[in-house]
C-alpha cells in the first residue's frame, strides 16, 4: 500500500520483476546448497552414495583429530593471510588515493591489479619457482653471499601465506582505495584547523570512515582463501593439511562425497560465523 | 526419445564389435566410413596428445573429442552429470573397471579383437577386466610406483634398496606422491609386506614409518608438485614416483632415473573401454584397437602428459625411448613388483585415516 492508502502498483511491479533473480538463486545457490547438505547426512557404501539419513560424518569429521587440525590449519593461514594483506594493502591504497596525482589514478589502480590479469596456477606456479632453491631469491642471496647454501623457502606454510597474501593486497587494495575517495576532504580539513595532528586525522576520520572498505575486503579474503585449495596445494608442499585440501582427498581419492559434503557443510558455517562477526561493518554501498 | 538408442544388446554390442574387427583388418575402415563422426572419449590426460589422436583420426576421419579427467571419482562424477550416449571411450584404472563395470557402464567387448599374444601376460588380469567370463575393458598403459630420482644427487646404487626411502642420508631431500594406495603399499613392501597380505593389524608399522619419512621429507604432493620438486632441486627422490614421473623429462635433464627397489614395487595399470551406452561402439571399438596396437602404443607410452610402459611388447619405441623405459629390465621389473592392490571398504578408511595423520603430522 502507498502512504496514502492507496495500491502501490509500483511495489507488486517490483515484486514480480525480483521473480527471476529470486528463481536463479535458488536454482543456483540455495539448492545446489541443499543438495550437498542432504549428501552431508547420507552414507557411502561400497563406493557409491546411498541416501540412508545419519550425522555419522559429522561425528567422524569431529572425532577425527587431523580433520579438525586441518580445520585449525584454514582458520589459522585465513587469518594471518587476511590481517597480512590489511596490513600491507591499506598503506597502498592511502596512498593511491591521497599522494598519487587524480590523473594517474587509473593507471596506478590498473598497475595494481596487473597481477590480476595472469592465471591464479600460473602465478602460485611463478612463486614456487622464485622460492624454489634454484629460484631467484636464493640465488641472489647466494651471490651476494648471505647464505652459503640454499634455503627451502617454497612448499611451507610462509610460502602459501605469501602466495595468498600477493593476491589478496590487490582485492583490499580496490575496496579500501574505494573507501578512502569517498570520504570528503573537507573532513579532515576541519579536523587539522580544529589543531588535529596528521596522525589525529587519521586515526579518528580517515580510519573510521575508510572501515567499511576494509572490512568488506577483509570478509572476501577470508572467504577465498578459507575455500582455497590450489594455493596451499601447490605452494604448501603438502608439509601440513589445510581443509579444503582434506575435503578434496575425500573426493578424488576415495570419491566419498558424503564425508566430503560434511566437511563443507562444516566449512560453510565457519564462513557464516566470520559473515556475522564482519556483518555490522559490511556496507557494500560504501565500496 | 527413442528409448532403444541407449538400450543395446549383447547381440548388437558383439555384431558392432564384429564390424569393428573386420573394418579394423581393413585399415581402420577406411576415411569414408566414419567422416564427420565425432567420438567423445574420457580418458586420462596422456590421450590429449594431439600427436597420438591424428593417426586414428586421419585414418578414419572421425574427430576424437577428449577430455580429461584426474582420479576416478571425477570420471564418475561427470557422467553421472551426462546424458546417456554422451560418451564413448572410457580409459580407466584397472583396479577400477570391475566396479565400473558393475555400475554397468562398461559394454562387452569381443575378446578375439584385441592382441593378446603381444600383450604381457602379466597385464590381462582376468579378475579386473572380466566380469562373468566377458572382457570389458583392455589393459592399455601401465608403470611402477617406485623410486624417481636425480642420478646426479644421490647414489643410485641406494635407489635400489627399500630403506633409502626413511633414511637420514637423504633427510630434507625427499619428495611423497600423496596417492595413499600405492605409496602405503609400497612402504609396505619395504617392510616385507606384499600388498595383497596388507590387512589393518599390519598398518601400525607402515604408519610409524609414514610419520619417520614425514619428518625428512621436503615435499608431499600430486604428480606436477613432486615433478616440479625434483625439478627445481627442492627433493632430490621421489617417493613413488617412476617412469610416469621423470621420463618425459629425461631428455631436457638426463640426470633424472627412475628404478624399483629390490624389495619390490607397485605396478599401476590403465585399461580402455567402451561405454555401454555409446551410440558410435563400432568407431569406439576401433579406436581401442588403435590404442592397444603397435603404433598407438608407442605414442601413448610418450605421450606429452606422462610416459609409461605401453602394455603391448610390440609398441612402435625407438631405441632411446626404449632406454629411458629401461625397456631391458621390464622381464626383471614384471616379476617383481605387485599388482596394486585395492583394499575393501574398511581397510580403504583405516588407510586413508594413517595418511591424513601422516599428511597432518
Amino acid at each position: 500500500m502507498a502512504s496514502d492508502g492507496r495500491p502501490d502498483r509500483r511495489g507488486g511491479l517490483a515484486r514480480w520483476a525480483a521473480l527471476p533473480a529470486i528463481a536463479v538463486t535458488l536454482a543456483l545457490f540455495v539448492a545446489p546448497l541443499g543438495v550437498m547438505a542432504a549428501h552431508s547426512l547420507w552414507a557411502r557404501d561400497g563406493g557409491a552414495t546411498v541416501a540412508s539419513w545419519s550425522l555419522a560424518n559429522y561425528r567422524e569429521f569431529l572425532g577425527n583429530e587431523a580433520l579438525l587440525a586441518a580445520l585449525a590449519n584454514s582458520l589459522e593461514v585465513t587469518l594471518l593471510v587476511t590481517a597480512l594483506s590489511v596490513i600491507v594493502a591499506y598503506p597502498i591504497a592511502w596512498v593511491l588515493a591521497y599522494r598519487v596525482p587524480r590523473r594517474l589514478q587509473r593507471l596506478a589502480l590498473v598497475l595494481a591489479v596487473l597481477p590480476f590479469w595472469t592465471s591464479y596456477v600460473i602465478r602460485s606456479y611463478s612463486w614456487l619457482l622464485v622460492l624454489s632453491e634454484n629460484g631467484v631469491i636464493n640465488q641472489v642471496l647466494l651471490g651476494l653471499g648471505v647464505i652459503d647454501a640454499p634455503v627451502g623457502m617454497g612448499n611451507t606454510r610462509g610460502a602459501t601465506v605469501l602466495g595468498f597474501v600477493h593476491f589478496f593486497v590487490m582485492l583490499l587494495t580496490l575496496t579500501t582505495f574505494a573507501s578512502l575517495v569517498q570520504i570528503k576532504e573537507s573532513y579532515r580539513m576541519a579536523a587539522a584547523d580544529l589543531g588535529a595532528s596528521p596522525l589525529q586525522v587519521f586515526l579518528r576520520i580517515t580510519l573510521p570512515l575508510s572501515l567499511p572498505g576494509v572490512a568488506v575486503g577483509a570478509f572476501l579474503t577470508f572467504v577465498l582463501a578459507i575455500g582455497d585449495y590450489v594455493t596451499p596445494q601447490i605452494l604448501g608442499g603438502g608439509r601440513e593439511l589445510l581443509l579444503p585440501q582434506a575435503i578434496m582427498l575425500q573426493v578424488a581419492r576415495r570419491a566419498d562425497f558424503p564425508l566430503a559434503s560434511a566437511m563443507s557443510v562444516v566449512l560453510m558455517l565457519v564462513v557464516t560465523a566470520a559473515y556475522l562477526a564482519f556483518a555490522k561493518r559490511l556496507r557494500m554501498d560504501r565500496v | 526419445m527413442n528409448r532403444n538408442r541407449y538400450e543395446a544388446t549383447r547381440r548388437t554390442a558383439l555384431a558392432g564389435a564384429a564390424g569393428a574387427l573386420s573394418a579394423a583388418m581393413a585399415g581402420f575402415g577406411g576415411r569414408r566410413a566414419f567422416a564427420g563422426e565425432e567420438l567423445n572419449a574420457l580418458v586420462w590426460c596422456d590421450h590429449t596428445d594431439p600427436a597420438l589422436l591424428a593417426p586414428f583420426e586421419e585414418s578414419t576421419g572421425a574427430k576424437v573429442n577428449v577430455k580429461d579427467y584426474e582420479g576416478t571419482g571425477t570420471a564418475l562424477s561427470l557422467v553421472e552429470q551426462s546424458q546417456p550416449g554422451d560418451w564413448d571411450v572410457f580409459v580407466v584404472d584397472s583396479v577400477d573397471v570391475p566396479r565400473v563395470a558393475e555400475m554397468g557402464l562398461l559394454a562387452e567387448l569381443p575378446d578375439d579383437a584385441f592382441p593378446w599374444g603381444d600383450i604381457f601376460p602379466e597385464l590381462r588380469q582376468p579378475d579386473l577386466h572380466y566380469r562373468d567370463g566377458k572382457l570389458y575393458a583392455v589393459p592399455e598403459k601401465f608403470g611402477y610406483n617406485a623410486i624417481a630420482y636425480n642420478r646426479d644427487r644421490v647414489d643410485p646404487a641406494d635407489m635400489r634398496r627399500a630403506e633409502m626411502m626413511w633414511n637420514d642420508k637423504y633427510a630434507g631431500r625427499y619428495a611423497i606422491y600423496d596417492y595413499y594406495i600405492p605409496t602405503m603399499e609400497l612402504v609396505g613392501l619395504g617392510l616385507g609386506v606384499k600388498p595383497a597380505e596388507l590387512t589393518a593389524d599390519k598398518l601400525g608399522p607402515i604408519r610409524d614409518k609414514l610419520l619417520r619419512m614425514k619428518t625428512l621429507a621436503a615435499v608431499v604432493g600430486d604428480v606436477v608438485t613432486v615433478q616440479n620438486a625434483l625439478v627445481t632441486g627442492a627433493a632430490d627422490i621421489i617417493i613413488s614416483g617412476g617412469e610416469y614421473a621423470v621420463s618425459g623429462l629425461m631428455t631436457e635433464n638426463p640426470a633424472l632415473d627412475w628404478v624399483i627397489p629390490d624389495e619390490g614395487g607397485i605396478r599401476w595399470g590403465q585399461a580402455i573401454g567402451v561405454f555401454a551406452a555409446s551410440t558410435k561402439r563400432d568407431l569406439a571399438t576401433q579406436f581401442v584397437q588403435y590404442i592397444v596396437g603397435a603404433q598407438g602404443q608407442g605414442l601413448l607410452a610418450t605421450s606429452s602428459c606422462y610416459w609409461a610402459m605401453p602394455s603391448n611388447r610390440t609398441a612402435a619405441l625407438d631405441a632411446g625411448q626404449k632406454l629411458t623405459l629401461r625397456w631391458d629390465e621390464q622381464p626383471g621389473f614384471l616379476a617383481n613388483s605387485h599388482n596394486y592392490f585395492i583394499p575393501d571398504a574398511a581397510l580403504d578408511q583405516a588407510m586413508l585415516d594413517v595418511w591424513t595423520e601422516f599428511l597432518q603430522a
